[in-house]
C-alpha cells in the first residue's frame, strides 16, 4: 500500500491509536473503489438522490457585462443539500456502511459538510455526531438546526479558535475514543492518507461532468477553471480531470480575509510554510515555532490554516495557480452574481467569482472560463446582511 | 550506558512524571522539574506546548494554552533545560508534536537536544511509518525516539517494539490523555507482546492518577507515566504548586517502586 505522498506532501501523521483504523480504511477503500457494485450504488445515489449531473450554465449576462471570456458556472449549488460536499459524503457513508460501521462523525466549518453528513446519516440509518467550532455555530446557526432536524447531534467545540481547525482536532480526539465502531467522514482533501485521495476521487465527478458538458456546448475544453480553496475539495474535484490537459489553466482562490498582507486572512499558499498537521505534510499558516496561526475569513468554510497536500503539490510543480480574494471583494461578488444571474452563491464560492470578475475582462471573447459554484448562498444571507450593516428581523 | 538505560537498570520500576514547559512560567518549570526529581521520579517528560495538541485531553490542552500565552517558545525551553541540567542527572524526555520539531528544523532540534542533555523525544502524531522524518537525526545525535503502542496496535506491536529506543510508551486506554477512574485494557498481554520483541523497558501512561493504578501498571510493566494529574495540581495551585507536586510525586513514586 502506498502512504499517499504528493511530492513532499501528504503522509499519515496520526496518533498510533488511529493507525489500524486508518489502515483498515485504506484497505477497504482500495477494494471498493474498484468494486463495480459499490460504484453502481454510488452512481445511483448521485443520480437519484443528489441530483447529478449538476448543470453547467452559460452565464450570458455576466459574460456580456464583464466583456471578456465566455463564462460558464458549474452548478454544484443545485445538488441536494446545496453544495458539492454531498458527493464526498455519499461515497464515504456508503463505504462506512460496507465496512460495517454503525456510527459516523464529522467536522464542519460552514456547516455544509455537517449537513451533508447528517443527511447521509439519516439516509443510511447511522448515528451521526458533528463537531463544529462554537464561533461557527453562531455564524451558521441555521445549519446547526438543519443538522439537528436531520437527526444528528451537533457538538460545539470550545477549544482553540473555535473554528474549523478546532472542529477537526476534536473529531480526531473523539475518534481515538471510539475508533472501533466509528467512521470519521472527513470533509475535504486533507488529513492522513487515504482521505486526500479518497475525497478527491469522490469529488472528481465535478470535473468529469464539466468535460462532457463543455465539449457538448462548445466542442472544446475551457481555457481556465476557477474554484475557491479552503482545504480544497471542490477545487480538486473540478481540477482533477483537467490536470493532464496542459492548456487548461487551473486557478484556486484562497480567502484573503481583511487582506492578504494583514494578519487576518486564511491564504495558505500565499502566506503559509511547510509543516505537519492534521495528519499531513503540507503548507500551513504558522509562526516560526510551528504554532498554527489563528486564521480569519468571512467564510467559515475557507477559515482553515492549511491546504490539502495535492494542492500543495500542484502549486510546487506550477500546474495550478493560487490567488486570493478578500472579504470585501467576495461580498461584492456575492451581490453581483445574485443580481446579474439570479444565483446566490455560497460566500465560499463567491471568492472564486470575485477573482473571475477580475480575470474575465482581461481575456478575449473567444476564451472560455468555468467557475465552480461549489454551494448556494442561502446559509450566508444573514451573515452577509450583518456584514453590510443591514438590520434583519426574522 | 546512557541515562535512560541507567535509570531503568537501577530502579527497576520507574515513575515518570510529565509537565508542560512554561506552565505557568519557565522559571516555575525549572523549579517543578527539580521538585519532581527531589520527590523521587526517575524520568521527567517535558511537553513543548503546541497550539493544537490532538492527543491531549482538556487538562493538558489548557496547560498548553497557558504556556503559549506566557510566551513560551522552543528556544526558551532549551535554554531553561540547559540551566536545569546543571542541577540534575535525571533523564529528560520531550513530548511534542511533529510540527514544532519540523518548524524548528529536525536536525537543529535533535542537535540542541543532545547539546542540552535531553535524552529522548516522544512525538504522539508520528506513527512508526512516518518516523523516517526524525529517525536519522535521533540516531545521529543519540536522542532516543520513544515510540507509543496503543490498545489498538495489535499486529503492529512487534514491528514497533522491535525498533524501539529508550523505552516503549504504552498507552493504557483509547482516547486522549486525562484521568480515568479505571483502566480496562489488558496491559499484561500487551506487555508480554512487547517483551517478545524487545529488551527495551516499557512504561504505561494515559489515565493514571491514583497510587493504586500506578502500582498496578508498574506491576505488569517497567513503570508508570502521569501527566494530567500533575497538571491539575499546577493549574489549581500555580506558584504554590511545588509543595503539592512534591507530595504527589513522592506518593506515586513509592507506589511504583513498591511494585518491584
Amino acid at each position: 500500500m502506498n502512504n499517499g505522498r504528493y511530492g513532499a506532501h501528504g503522509g499519515q501523521y496520526i496518533p498510533e491509536t488511529l493507525m489500524n483504523a486508518v489502515l483498515e480504511l485504506q484497505q477497504a477503500y482500495e477494494f471498493y473503489k474498484n468494486d463495480p457494485q459499490f460504484n453502481e450504488e454510488l452512481q445511483t445515489l448521485y443520480r437519484n438522490y443528489a441530483n447529478r449531473p449538476s448543470l453547467l450554465y452559460y452565464a450570458e449576462r455576466m459574460t456580456k457585462d464583464l466583456g471578456g471570456a465566455k463564462i460558464y458556472l458549474k452548478r454544484e449549488d443545485l445538488n441536494h443539500t446545496g453544495a458539492h460536499k454531498i458527493n464526498n459524503v455519499l461515497g464515504q457513508a456508503l463505504l462506512a456502511k460496507k465496512m460495517g460501521k454503525k456510527r459516523i462523525i464529522a467536522e464542519t466549518g460552514a456547516g455544509q459538510h455537517g449537513v451533508a453528513t447528517a443527511t447521509a446519516g439519516a439516509l443510511m440509518d447511522m448515528e451521526c455526531v458533528v463537531y463544529m467550532g462554537k464561533e461557527d455555530t453562531v455564524r451558521q446557526a441555521l445549519n446547526v438546526f438543519r443538522m439537528e432536524l436531520l437527526g444528528a447531534k451537533v457538538v460545539p467545540v470550545e477549544s482553540g479558535t473555535q473554528t474549523l481547525k478546532d472542529a477537526v482536532n476534536e473529531a480526531l480526539r473523539v475518534w481515538t475514543e471510539r475508533v472501533e465502531d466509528t467512521y470519521y467522514v472527513l470533509g475535504s482533501v486533507m488529513g492522513p492518507h487515504p482521505y486526500p485521495e479518497m475525497v478527491r476521487d469522490f469529488q472528481k465527478i465535478i470535473g468529469e461532468e464539466v468535460r462532457e458538458q463543455i465539449l457538448a456546448a462548445e466542442g472544446r475544453l475551457p481555457d481556465v477553471i476557477l474554484a475557491c480553496v479552503g482545504g480544497g475539495s471542490n477545487a480538486m474535484g473540478i481540477f482533477y480531470d483537467f490536470i493532464k490537459e496542459k492548456d487548461v489553466r487551473l486557478i484556486g482562490v484562497e480567502a484573503a480575509g481583511r487582506g492578504v498582507d494583514t494578519p487576518e486572512n486564511a491564504a495558505t499558499i500565499a502566506n503559509g510554510t511547510m509543516g505537519i498537521f492534521h495528519g499531513m505534510k503540507s503548507y500551513f499558516l504558522q509562526d516560526e515555532y510551528g504554532q498554527i496561526a489563528p486564521v480569519y475569513s468571512i467564510s467559515a468554510g475557507l477559515d482553515y490554516p492549511g491546504i490539502g497536500p495535492e494542492h500543495a503539490y500542484l502549486h510546487d510543480i506550477g500546474r495550478a495557480e493560487y490567488v486570493s480574494a478578500t472579504d470585501k471583494e467576495s461580498v461584492e461578488a456575492f451581490s453581483y452574481l445574485s443580481k446579474m444571474e439570479g444565483i446566490i452563491p455560497a460566500v465560499e464560492s463567491a471568492h472564486a467569482v470575485a477573482y473571475a470578475m477580475k480575470l474575465a475582462p482581461t481575456m478575449g471573447k473567444d476564451k472560455i472560463m468555468v467557475i465552480n459554484i461549489s454551494g448556494r448562498g442561502d446559509k450566508d444571507v444573514a451573515a452577509i446582511a450583518r456584514y453590510m450593516g443591514v438590520d434583519l428581523h426574522e | 550506558m546512557n541515562r535512560l538505560e541507567q535509570v531503568f537498570a537501577e530502579k527497576k520500576k520507574v515513575f515518570i512524571s510529565f509537565i508542560t514547559a512554561g506552565d505557568p512560567s519557565l522559571a516555575m518549570t525549572k523549579k517543578l522539574i527539580l521538585t519532581i526529581v527531589k520527590a523521587g521520579a526517575g524520568i521527567v517528560e517535558i511537553g513543548i506546548p503546541f497550539s493544537d495538541p490532538v492527543a491531549e485531553g482538556k487538562v493538558i490542552q489548557r496547560a498548553n494554552i497557558r504556556a503559549l500565552s506566557a510566551g513560551t517558545t522552543t528556544d526558551k525551553i532549551f535554554d531553561m533545560l540547559k540551566e536545569t541540567r546543571q542541577d540534575t542527572d535525571v533523564p529528560f524526555v520531550f513530548l511534542t508534536y511533529a510540527n514544532p520539531i519540523y518548524a524548528y528544523g529536525c536536525e537543529k532540534f535533535f542537535a540542541r537536544c543532545k547539546d542540552v542533555g535531553v535524552d529522548g523525544v516522544i512525538i504522539p502524531d508520528t506513527p512508526f511509518e512516518e518516523r523516517e522524518e526524525f529517525l536519522p537525526f535521533s540516531k545521529k545525535y543519540q536522542v532516543a525516539l520513544v515510540p507509543l503502542i496503543a490498545p489498538t496496535s495489535k499486529d503492529r506491536i512487534k514491528m514497533i517494539a522491535s525498533q524501539a529506543e529508550g523505552y516503549v510508551y504504552l498507552v493504557s486506554s483509547l482516547g486522549v490523555t486525562g484521568i480515568r477512574s479505571n483502566i480496562t485494557t489488558d496491559m499484561k498481554t500487551i506487555v508480554e507482546e512487547v517483551r517478545k520483541a524487545t529488551n527495551i523497558p516499557a512504561a504505561v501512561g494515559f489515565g493514571i492518577a491514583e497510587p493504586k493504578q500506578a502500582y498496578d501498571m508498574a506491576k505488569v510493566s517497567d513503570g508508570a507515566i502521569v501527566g494530567s494529574a500533575i497538571e491539575k495540581i499546577i493549574e489549581e495551585y500555580g506558584e504554590d504548586s511545588p509543595k503539592y507536586v512534591y507530595e504527589y510525586v513522592k506518593k506515586m513514586t513509592e507506589a511504583v517502586e513498591a511494585a518491584i
